[in-house]
Protein backbone atom coordinates (compact mmCIF):
# COMPACT_ATOMS: atom_id res chain seq x y z
CA UNK A 1 0.00 0.00 0.00
CA UNK A 2 1.46 3.12 -0.70
CA UNK A 3 2.00 5.63 2.03
CA UNK A 4 1.20 9.00 2.63
CA UNK A 5 2.71 11.67 5.36
CA UNK A 6 0.69 14.35 6.66
CA UNK A 7 2.38 17.25 7.96
CA UNK A 8 0.05 19.50 10.59
CA UNK A 9 1.12 23.36 10.90
CA UNK A 10 1.83 22.19 14.48
CA UNK A 11 4.51 19.73 13.14
CA UNK A 12 2.39 16.72 13.78
CA UNK A 13 3.38 14.17 11.54
CA UNK A 14 1.19 11.39 10.40
CA UNK A 15 2.63 9.06 8.43
CA UNK A 16 -0.20 6.36 7.26
CA UNK A 17 -1.25 3.67 4.57
CA UNK A 18 -3.33 4.56 2.08
CA UNK A 19 -5.80 2.42 -0.39
CA UNK A 20 -5.35 2.98 -3.83
CA UNK A 21 -8.14 4.64 -5.62
CA UNK A 22 -9.39 6.23 -2.26
CA UNK A 23 -9.14 10.14 -1.78
CA UNK A 24 -5.95 11.64 -0.09
CA UNK A 25 -8.72 13.15 2.00
CA UNK A 26 -10.26 10.12 3.15
CA UNK A 27 -7.44 8.76 4.00
CA UNK A 28 -6.87 11.54 6.21
CA UNK A 29 -9.95 11.46 8.00
CA UNK A 30 -9.60 7.11 8.88
CA UNK A 31 -6.27 8.39 10.33
CA UNK A 32 -7.41 11.13 12.14
CA UNK A 33 -5.32 14.09 10.80
CA UNK A 34 -7.79 16.51 12.36
CA UNK A 35 -6.44 19.40 10.44
CA UNK A 36 -8.27 17.93 7.28
CA UNK A 37 -12.33 19.20 8.01
CA UNK A 38 -14.35 18.20 4.35
CA UNK A 39 -17.24 19.13 5.70
CA UNK A 40 -18.80 18.53 2.65
CA UNK A 41 -17.73 15.07 2.18
CA UNK A 42 -15.38 15.33 -0.56
CA UNK A 43 -17.81 17.27 -3.37
CA UNK A 44 -15.44 19.92 -4.01
CA UNK A 45 -18.15 22.08 -2.58
CA UNK A 46 -16.34 23.74 0.86
CA UNK A 47 -12.43 24.07 0.46
CA UNK A 48 -12.72 22.53 4.03
CA UNK A 49 -9.63 19.96 3.19
CA UNK A 50 -7.07 22.20 1.43
CA UNK A 51 -3.24 20.89 1.75
CA UNK A 52 0.14 22.46 0.57
CA UNK A 53 1.66 19.80 -1.45
CA UNK A 54 5.22 19.29 -0.81
CA UNK A 55 7.47 20.84 -3.34
CA UNK A 56 9.09 17.84 -3.74
CA UNK A 57 5.98 16.39 -5.19
CA UNK A 58 4.00 18.81 -6.54
CA UNK A 59 4.58 18.03 -10.14
CA UNK A 60 3.49 14.68 -9.86
CA UNK A 61 0.38 15.55 -8.05
CA UNK A 62 -0.09 18.11 -10.52
CA UNK A 63 -2.07 21.50 -10.88
CA UNK A 64 -6.23 21.66 -9.15
CA UNK A 65 -8.90 20.94 -12.13
CA UNK A 66 -10.35 23.99 -12.68
CA UNK A 67 -13.83 23.46 -10.47
CA UNK A 68 -11.18 22.84 -7.87
CA UNK A 69 -9.67 25.96 -8.53
CA UNK A 70 -12.74 27.91 -8.18
CA UNK A 71 -13.39 26.42 -5.27
CA UNK A 72 -9.86 27.09 -4.07
CA UNK A 73 -11.28 30.99 -3.99
CA UNK A 74 -12.70 30.02 -0.77
CA UNK A 75 -9.83 28.95 1.08
CA UNK A 76 -7.15 31.03 3.01
CA UNK A 77 -3.42 31.15 2.13
CA UNK A 78 -3.52 29.32 -0.85
CA UNK A 79 0.33 28.63 -2.59
CA UNK A 80 0.85 27.53 -6.22
CA UNK A 81 1.23 23.96 -4.69
CA UNK A 82 -2.41 24.02 -3.03
CA UNK A 83 -4.81 21.62 -3.34
CA UNK A 84 -8.02 20.38 -2.08
CA UNK A 85 -7.55 16.75 -0.73
CA UNK A 86 -10.56 15.41 -1.55
CA UNK A 87 -9.60 15.63 -5.45
CA UNK A 88 -6.57 13.61 -5.67
CA UNK A 89 -6.98 9.86 -6.06
CA UNK A 90 -4.19 7.73 -4.48
CA UNK A 91 -2.57 5.67 -6.94
CA UNK A 92 0.79 3.70 -6.47
CA UNK A 93 2.71 6.57 -8.02
CA UNK A 94 2.08 8.80 -4.95
CA UNK A 95 4.06 6.04 -2.55
CA UNK A 96 5.32 8.57 -0.20
CA UNK A 97 3.36 12.01 -0.99
CA UNK A 98 4.00 14.32 1.40
CA UNK A 99 1.43 16.93 1.97
CA UNK A 100 1.39 20.36 4.31
CA UNK A 101 -1.96 20.86 6.46
CA UNK A 102 -3.02 24.58 7.08
CA UNK A 103 -3.68 25.87 10.68
CA UNK A 104 -6.90 27.09 9.25
CA UNK A 105 -9.58 25.34 6.89
CA UNK A 106 -12.12 28.56 8.03
CA UNK A 107 -13.92 27.23 10.77
CA UNK B 1 -41.85 44.71 16.84
CA UNK B 2 -43.94 42.48 14.43
CA UNK B 3 -46.77 40.81 15.66
CA UNK B 4 -46.25 37.36 17.07
CA UNK B 5 -47.11 34.11 14.55
CA UNK B 6 -48.48 31.23 16.21
CA UNK B 7 -48.37 28.36 14.80
CA UNK B 8 -47.95 24.21 16.03
CA UNK B 9 -44.99 23.52 15.53
CA UNK B 10 -41.64 25.88 14.38
CA UNK B 11 -38.98 23.75 12.64
CA UNK B 12 -35.41 25.32 12.95
CA UNK B 13 -33.79 24.15 9.30
CA UNK B 14 -35.04 23.27 5.93
CA UNK B 15 -32.87 20.60 4.93
CA UNK B 16 -34.38 17.47 4.15
CA UNK B 17 -35.01 16.26 6.91
CA UNK B 18 -36.87 19.70 8.17
CA UNK B 19 -38.51 19.74 5.02
CA UNK B 20 -40.17 15.91 5.03
CA UNK B 21 -40.91 16.67 8.86
CA UNK B 22 -43.47 18.75 7.55
CA UNK B 23 -44.65 16.01 5.55
CA UNK B 24 -45.51 13.47 8.66
CA UNK B 25 -46.69 16.36 10.53
CA UNK B 26 -48.95 17.33 8.76
CA UNK B 27 -50.64 14.02 7.96
CA UNK B 28 -51.33 14.72 11.68
CA UNK B 29 -53.04 17.63 11.18
CA UNK B 30 -50.15 19.71 12.57
CA UNK B 31 -49.28 23.24 11.04
CA UNK B 32 -45.65 23.73 10.49
CA UNK B 33 -43.53 26.95 10.27
CA UNK B 34 -39.53 26.70 9.11
CA UNK B 35 -36.87 28.93 9.29
CA UNK B 36 -33.52 28.71 7.88
CA UNK B 37 -30.68 30.96 7.38
CA UNK B 38 -29.67 30.14 3.78
CA UNK B 39 -32.19 32.52 1.44
CA UNK B 40 -32.91 28.78 -0.01
CA UNK B 41 -34.24 25.25 0.96
CA UNK B 42 -32.43 22.60 0.99
CA UNK B 43 -29.73 22.62 4.09
CA UNK B 44 -26.52 20.84 3.36
CA UNK B 45 -28.22 19.53 -0.34
CA UNK B 46 -28.77 23.15 -1.97
CA UNK B 47 -25.57 24.52 -0.53
CA UNK B 48 -22.77 21.80 -0.30
CA UNK B 49 -24.16 19.16 -3.06
CA UNK B 50 -26.70 20.77 -5.26
CA UNK B 51 -25.35 19.18 -8.39
CA UNK B 52 -23.78 16.26 -6.73
CA UNK B 53 -25.52 12.89 -7.06
CA UNK B 54 -26.81 11.35 -3.83
CA UNK B 55 -27.17 7.54 -3.94
CA UNK B 56 -28.89 6.27 -0.83
CA UNK B 57 -32.20 7.32 -0.83
CA UNK B 58 -34.47 4.70 -0.35
CA UNK B 59 -36.63 3.83 -3.78
CA UNK B 60 -34.83 6.56 -5.46
CA UNK B 61 -31.18 4.97 -7.17
CA UNK B 62 -29.84 8.64 -7.51
CA UNK B 63 -31.23 12.32 -7.12
CA UNK B 64 -29.15 14.81 -6.95
CA UNK B 65 -29.17 17.78 -3.77
CA UNK B 66 -31.29 19.75 -5.51
CA UNK B 67 -33.46 17.12 -7.08
CA UNK B 68 -34.09 15.86 -3.65
CA UNK B 69 -35.02 19.05 -2.47
CA UNK B 70 -37.07 20.05 -4.99
CA UNK B 71 -38.85 15.83 -4.88
CA UNK B 72 -39.86 16.86 -0.85
CA UNK B 73 -41.02 20.34 -1.79
CA UNK B 74 -43.30 18.75 -3.92
CA UNK B 75 -44.20 16.22 -1.69
CA UNK B 76 -45.41 18.72 1.00
CA UNK B 77 -47.14 20.87 -0.86
CA UNK B 78 -50.39 20.02 0.23
CA UNK B 79 -49.69 20.97 3.81
CA UNK B 80 -48.56 24.41 3.04
CA UNK B 81 -45.69 25.32 5.30
CA UNK B 82 -44.48 28.91 5.42
CA UNK B 83 -41.05 29.19 5.22
CA UNK B 84 -39.03 32.11 6.57
CA UNK B 85 -35.90 31.67 4.50
CA UNK B 86 -32.53 33.70 5.02
CA UNK B 87 -33.29 34.28 9.35
CA UNK B 88 -31.56 32.65 11.80
CA UNK B 89 -33.31 31.38 15.07
CA UNK B 90 -31.75 33.27 18.22
CA UNK B 91 -33.76 32.55 21.09
CA UNK B 92 -35.92 29.51 22.20
CA UNK B 93 -37.89 29.67 25.52
CA UNK B 94 -40.58 27.75 27.32
CA UNK B 95 -43.30 29.71 28.43
CA UNK B 96 -45.24 26.44 29.77
CA UNK B 97 -46.41 23.09 29.17
CA UNK B 98 -46.50 23.00 25.49
CA UNK B 99 -45.93 26.48 24.85
CA UNK B 100 -42.56 27.99 23.88
CA UNK B 101 -41.43 31.62 22.34
CA UNK B 102 -39.09 31.42 19.22
CA UNK B 103 -37.19 34.84 18.40
CA UNK B 104 -35.27 34.67 15.14
CA UNK B 105 -32.23 37.34 14.41
CA UNK B 106 -34.64 39.78 12.61
CA UNK B 107 -36.89 40.45 14.82
CA UNK B 108 -39.80 37.86 14.17
CA UNK B 109 -41.70 36.37 17.05
CA UNK B 110 -43.16 32.80 17.27
CA UNK B 111 -45.69 31.32 20.05
CA UNK B 112 -45.55 27.49 19.28
CA UNK B 113 -46.74 23.86 21.35
CA UNK B 114 -43.34 22.13 20.00
CA UNK B 115 -39.99 22.82 18.49
CA UNK B 116 -38.27 20.72 15.79
CA UNK B 117 -34.64 21.28 15.50
CA UNK B 118 -33.66 20.14 12.49
CA UNK B 119 -30.58 22.05 12.09
CA UNK B 120 -27.92 19.17 10.35
CA UNK B 121 -24.39 20.62 11.41
CA UNK B 122 -25.65 24.00 12.63
CA UNK B 123 -26.34 27.34 11.00
CA UNK B 124 -24.21 28.10 7.38
CA UNK B 125 -21.98 31.25 8.20
CA UNK B 126 -19.30 33.29 6.50
CA UNK B 127 -16.09 32.12 6.63
CA UNK B 128 -13.42 34.55 8.87
CA UNK B 129 -10.44 35.08 6.89
CA UNK B 130 -7.49 34.35 9.24
CA UNK B 131 -6.14 37.88 8.86
CA UNK B 132 -4.27 38.83 12.83
CA UNK B 133 -7.06 40.56 14.61
CA UNK B 134 -9.77 40.52 12.55
CA UNK B 135 -12.13 39.56 15.26
CA UNK B 136 -12.11 43.20 16.71
CA UNK B 137 -13.21 44.88 13.53
CA UNK B 138 -16.06 42.68 12.95
CA UNK B 139 -19.78 44.16 12.91
CA UNK B 140 -18.14 47.45 13.05
CA UNK B 141 -16.06 47.55 9.82
CA UNK B 142 -15.29 44.45 8.73
CA UNK B 143 -18.99 42.59 7.48
CA UNK B 144 -19.52 39.59 5.83
CA UNK B 145 -23.40 40.77 4.38
CA UNK B 146 -25.05 44.07 3.31
CA UNK B 147 -28.00 44.93 5.18
CA UNK B 148 -27.90 48.68 4.17
CA UNK B 149 -26.00 49.71 0.91
CA UNK B 150 -26.07 53.21 2.74
CA UNK B 151 -23.69 52.27 5.48
CA UNK B 152 -21.09 52.42 2.38
CA UNK B 153 -21.61 55.50 1.25
CA UNK B 154 -18.92 57.29 1.11
CA UNK B 155 -16.41 55.14 1.84
CA UNK B 156 -13.41 53.84 0.62
CA UNK B 157 -14.29 50.03 0.65
CA UNK B 158 -12.73 46.83 0.06
CA UNK B 159 -14.63 43.88 -1.16
CA UNK B 160 -12.59 40.46 -1.26
CA UNK B 161 -13.31 37.65 -3.14
CA UNK B 162 -13.81 36.20 -6.80
CA UNK B 163 -17.46 34.63 -6.82
CA UNK B 164 -20.76 36.09 -7.34
CA UNK B 165 -21.56 37.75 -3.59
CA UNK B 166 -17.86 39.71 -4.13
CA UNK B 167 -19.06 40.85 -7.57
CA UNK B 168 -22.48 41.59 -7.00
CA UNK B 169 -21.69 44.02 -4.37
CA UNK B 170 -18.52 45.09 -6.29
CA UNK B 171 -21.15 46.76 -8.89
CA UNK B 172 -23.90 47.82 -6.56
CA UNK B 173 -21.68 49.63 -4.39
CA UNK B 174 -19.11 51.34 -6.54
CA UNK B 175 -21.40 54.03 -7.20
CA UNK B 176 -22.15 55.08 -3.50
CA UNK B 177 -18.22 54.37 -2.16
CA UNK B 178 -15.65 56.82 -2.33
CA UNK B 179 -13.39 54.50 -3.66
CA UNK B 180 -13.83 50.47 -3.85
CA UNK B 181 -11.07 48.21 -4.07
CA UNK B 182 -11.76 44.32 -4.99
CA UNK B 183 -9.21 42.19 -4.15
CA UNK B 184 -8.85 38.47 -5.26
CA UNK B 185 -6.46 35.40 -4.84
CA UNK B 186 -6.23 35.45 -8.81
CA UNK B 187 -6.96 37.22 -12.03
CA UNK B 188 -9.88 35.11 -12.75
CA UNK B 189 -13.69 35.11 -11.33
CA UNK B 190 -15.64 32.76 -11.40
CA UNK B 191 -18.87 34.81 -10.82
CA UNK B 192 -21.41 35.12 -13.98
CA UNK B 193 -19.32 36.31 -17.03
CA UNK B 194 -21.58 39.55 -17.08
CA UNK B 195 -20.57 40.58 -13.84
CA UNK B 196 -16.92 39.80 -14.07
CA UNK B 197 -17.40 42.08 -17.71
CA UNK B 198 -18.89 45.46 -16.23
CA UNK B 199 -16.09 45.24 -12.96
CA UNK B 200 -13.56 45.13 -15.49
CA UNK B 201 -14.82 48.01 -17.52
CA UNK B 202 -14.91 49.80 -14.22
CA UNK B 203 -11.40 49.45 -13.14
CA UNK B 204 -10.79 49.88 -17.02
CA UNK B 205 -12.70 52.99 -16.55
CA UNK B 206 -10.31 54.19 -13.55
CA UNK B 207 -13.83 53.96 -11.26
CA UNK B 208 -12.78 50.91 -8.63
CA UNK B 209 -9.39 49.30 -8.13
CA UNK B 210 -8.71 45.53 -8.25
CA UNK B 211 -5.95 43.79 -6.94
CA UNK B 212 -4.65 40.21 -6.90
CA UNK B 213 -3.23 38.60 -3.85
CA UNK B 214 -4.80 37.88 -0.31
CA UNK B 215 -4.76 40.47 2.50
CA UNK B 216 -2.44 39.87 4.89
CA UNK B 217 -2.91 42.31 7.95
CA UNK B 218 -5.24 45.37 9.33
CA UNK B 219 -4.76 48.60 10.26
CA UNK B 220 -6.93 50.58 12.86
CA UNK B 221 -7.90 50.98 16.24
CA UNK B 222 -11.27 50.73 18.39
CA UNK B 223 -12.98 48.61 15.72
CA UNK B 224 -12.42 50.85 13.12
CA UNK B 225 -10.36 49.85 10.12
CA UNK B 226 -8.10 52.80 8.50
CA UNK B 227 -5.81 50.63 5.84
CA UNK B 228 -5.04 47.01 4.84
CA UNK B 229 -1.84 45.18 3.13
CA UNK B 230 -2.58 43.11 0.36
CA UNK B 231 0.75 40.64 -0.34
CA UNK B 232 0.51 40.54 -4.14
CA UNK B 233 1.04 37.67 -6.77
CA UNK B 234 4.02 39.59 -7.87
CA UNK B 235 5.59 39.45 -4.52
CA UNK B 236 5.21 43.48 -3.95
CA UNK B 237 2.83 44.63 -0.73
CA UNK B 238 0.65 46.67 -1.43
CA UNK B 239 -1.05 49.60 1.30
CA UNK B 240 -4.96 50.09 0.31
CA UNK B 241 -6.51 52.67 2.70
CA UNK B 242 -9.77 51.43 4.20
CA UNK B 243 -13.10 52.46 5.76
CA UNK B 244 -14.76 48.85 5.67
CA UNK B 245 -13.92 45.23 4.40
CA UNK B 246 -16.32 42.81 3.07
CA UNK B 247 -15.01 39.07 2.71
CA UNK B 248 -16.25 36.84 0.60
CA UNK B 249 -15.27 33.38 1.15
CA UNK B 250 -18.13 31.31 0.99
CA UNK B 251 -19.73 29.52 4.53
CA UNK B 252 -19.34 27.10 6.77
CA UNK B 253 -21.38 25.39 9.41
CA UNK B 254 -21.36 26.55 12.70
CA UNK B 255 -23.30 25.77 15.72
CA UNK B 256 -24.21 28.98 16.61
CA UNK B 257 -27.24 29.57 19.05
CA UNK B 258 -28.13 26.09 19.56
CA UNK B 259 -26.27 25.78 22.62
CA UNK B 260 -28.00 28.49 24.53
CA UNK B 261 -30.89 27.07 24.38
CA UNK B 262 -30.61 25.38 27.98
CA UNK B 263 -30.27 21.49 26.28
CA UNK B 264 -28.20 19.11 27.57
CA UNK B 265 -25.54 19.13 24.30
CA UNK B 266 -22.83 16.50 23.87
CA UNK B 267 -20.02 17.28 21.59
CA UNK B 268 -22.27 19.75 20.19
CA UNK B 269 -25.07 17.80 19.59
CA UNK B 270 -27.90 16.87 21.07
CA UNK B 271 -28.61 13.56 22.60
CA UNK B 272 -31.98 12.21 22.14
CA UNK B 273 -34.67 9.89 23.17
CA UNK B 274 -34.72 6.87 20.59
CA UNK B 275 -38.09 6.23 21.27
CA UNK B 276 -39.30 9.69 20.13
CA UNK B 277 -36.37 11.87 19.17
CA UNK B 278 -37.31 13.96 21.99
CA UNK B 279 -34.46 16.40 23.83
CA UNK B 280 -34.35 16.74 27.60
CA UNK B 281 -36.75 19.51 26.98
CA UNK B 282 -40.50 18.46 26.85
CA UNK B 283 -41.72 19.46 23.41
CA UNK B 284 -38.16 20.26 21.92
CA UNK B 285 -36.91 17.43 19.76
CA UNK B 286 -33.76 16.94 17.38
CA UNK B 287 -33.88 15.03 13.95
CA UNK B 288 -30.93 14.51 11.74
CA UNK B 289 -27.28 15.11 11.51
CA UNK B 290 -27.67 17.67 14.98
CA UNK B 291 -28.92 14.50 17.05
CA UNK B 292 -27.11 11.59 18.99
CA UNK B 293 -28.12 8.61 20.50
CA UNK B 294 -26.60 5.10 20.31
CA UNK B 295 -25.97 3.90 17.20
CA UNK B 296 -26.67 6.92 15.25
CA UNK B 297 -25.55 7.68 11.59
CA UNK B 298 -25.89 10.71 9.78
CA UNK B 299 -27.69 9.92 6.90
CA UNK B 300 -30.69 11.47 5.23
CA UNK B 301 -32.59 7.89 5.95
CA UNK B 302 -32.00 8.25 9.12
CA UNK B 303 -33.81 12.04 9.53
CA UNK B 304 -36.68 11.20 7.91
CA UNK B 305 -37.59 8.11 10.49
CA UNK B 306 -36.63 10.12 13.11
CA UNK B 307 -39.10 12.79 11.87
CA UNK B 308 -41.88 10.37 11.27
CA UNK B 309 -41.41 9.15 14.72
CA UNK B 310 -41.21 12.63 16.69
CA UNK B 311 -44.34 13.42 14.96
CA UNK B 312 -46.46 10.94 16.83
CA UNK B 313 -45.10 12.65 20.00
CA UNK B 314 -45.61 15.88 18.71
CA UNK B 315 -49.55 15.38 18.26
CA UNK B 316 -49.87 14.25 21.87
CA UNK B 317 -48.49 17.96 23.00
CA UNK B 318 -50.37 20.08 20.03
CA UNK B 319 -53.85 17.82 20.34
CA UNK B 320 -53.30 15.92 23.71
CA UNK B 321 -57.47 15.04 24.06
CA UNK B 322 -57.36 13.28 20.55
CA UNK B 323 -56.54 9.95 20.36
CA UNK B 324 -54.10 9.16 17.48
CA UNK B 325 -54.59 6.19 15.28
CA UNK B 326 -52.02 5.18 12.97
CA UNK B 327 -53.07 5.17 9.39
CA UNK B 328 -51.25 4.00 5.80
CA UNK B 329 -51.42 6.79 3.02
CA UNK B 330 -52.10 3.53 0.89
CA UNK B 331 -55.29 2.72 2.29
CA UNK B 332 -56.56 5.76 4.36
CA UNK B 333 -59.07 7.81 2.59
CA UNK B 334 -58.36 10.33 5.67
CA UNK B 335 -54.97 10.67 4.85
CA UNK B 336 -55.44 10.96 1.44
CA UNK B 337 -58.02 13.41 1.07
CA UNK B 338 -55.16 15.67 3.18
CA UNK B 339 -52.94 14.92 0.45
CA UNK B 340 -55.27 15.90 -2.21
CA UNK B 341 -55.65 12.72 -4.02
CA UNK B 342 -58.86 11.13 -2.45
Amino acid sequence: MPKITFVEHDGTVHTVEAEIGATVMETALRNDVSSIVAECGGGCTCATCLVHVDDAWSGIVGPPHAEEEQMLDAAFEVKPTSRLCCQIKVTQELDGLVVHTPAYQGR
Amino acid sequence: MTETIKTDVVIIGAGPVGLFAVFELGLLDIKAHLVDILDKVGGQCAELYPEKPIYDIPGIPMVTGNGLSEGLMEQIKPFHPTFHLGEMVTTVEKLGEAQFRVGTDTGKTFECKVVVIAAGGGSFQPKRPPIGGIEAYESKSVHYAVRKMDAFRDKNLVIVGGGDSALDWTLNLQPLAKKLTLIHRRDDFRGAPDSVNKMRALVAEGKMDLKIGQVSALEGGDGQLTALSVKCNDGSVARVECDAMLPFFGLTMKLGPVADWGLKMEDELIPVDMSTFETNVPGIFAIGDINTYPGKLKLILSGFHEGALMAQKAHHYVYPDKRLVFQYTTSSTNLQKKLGVA
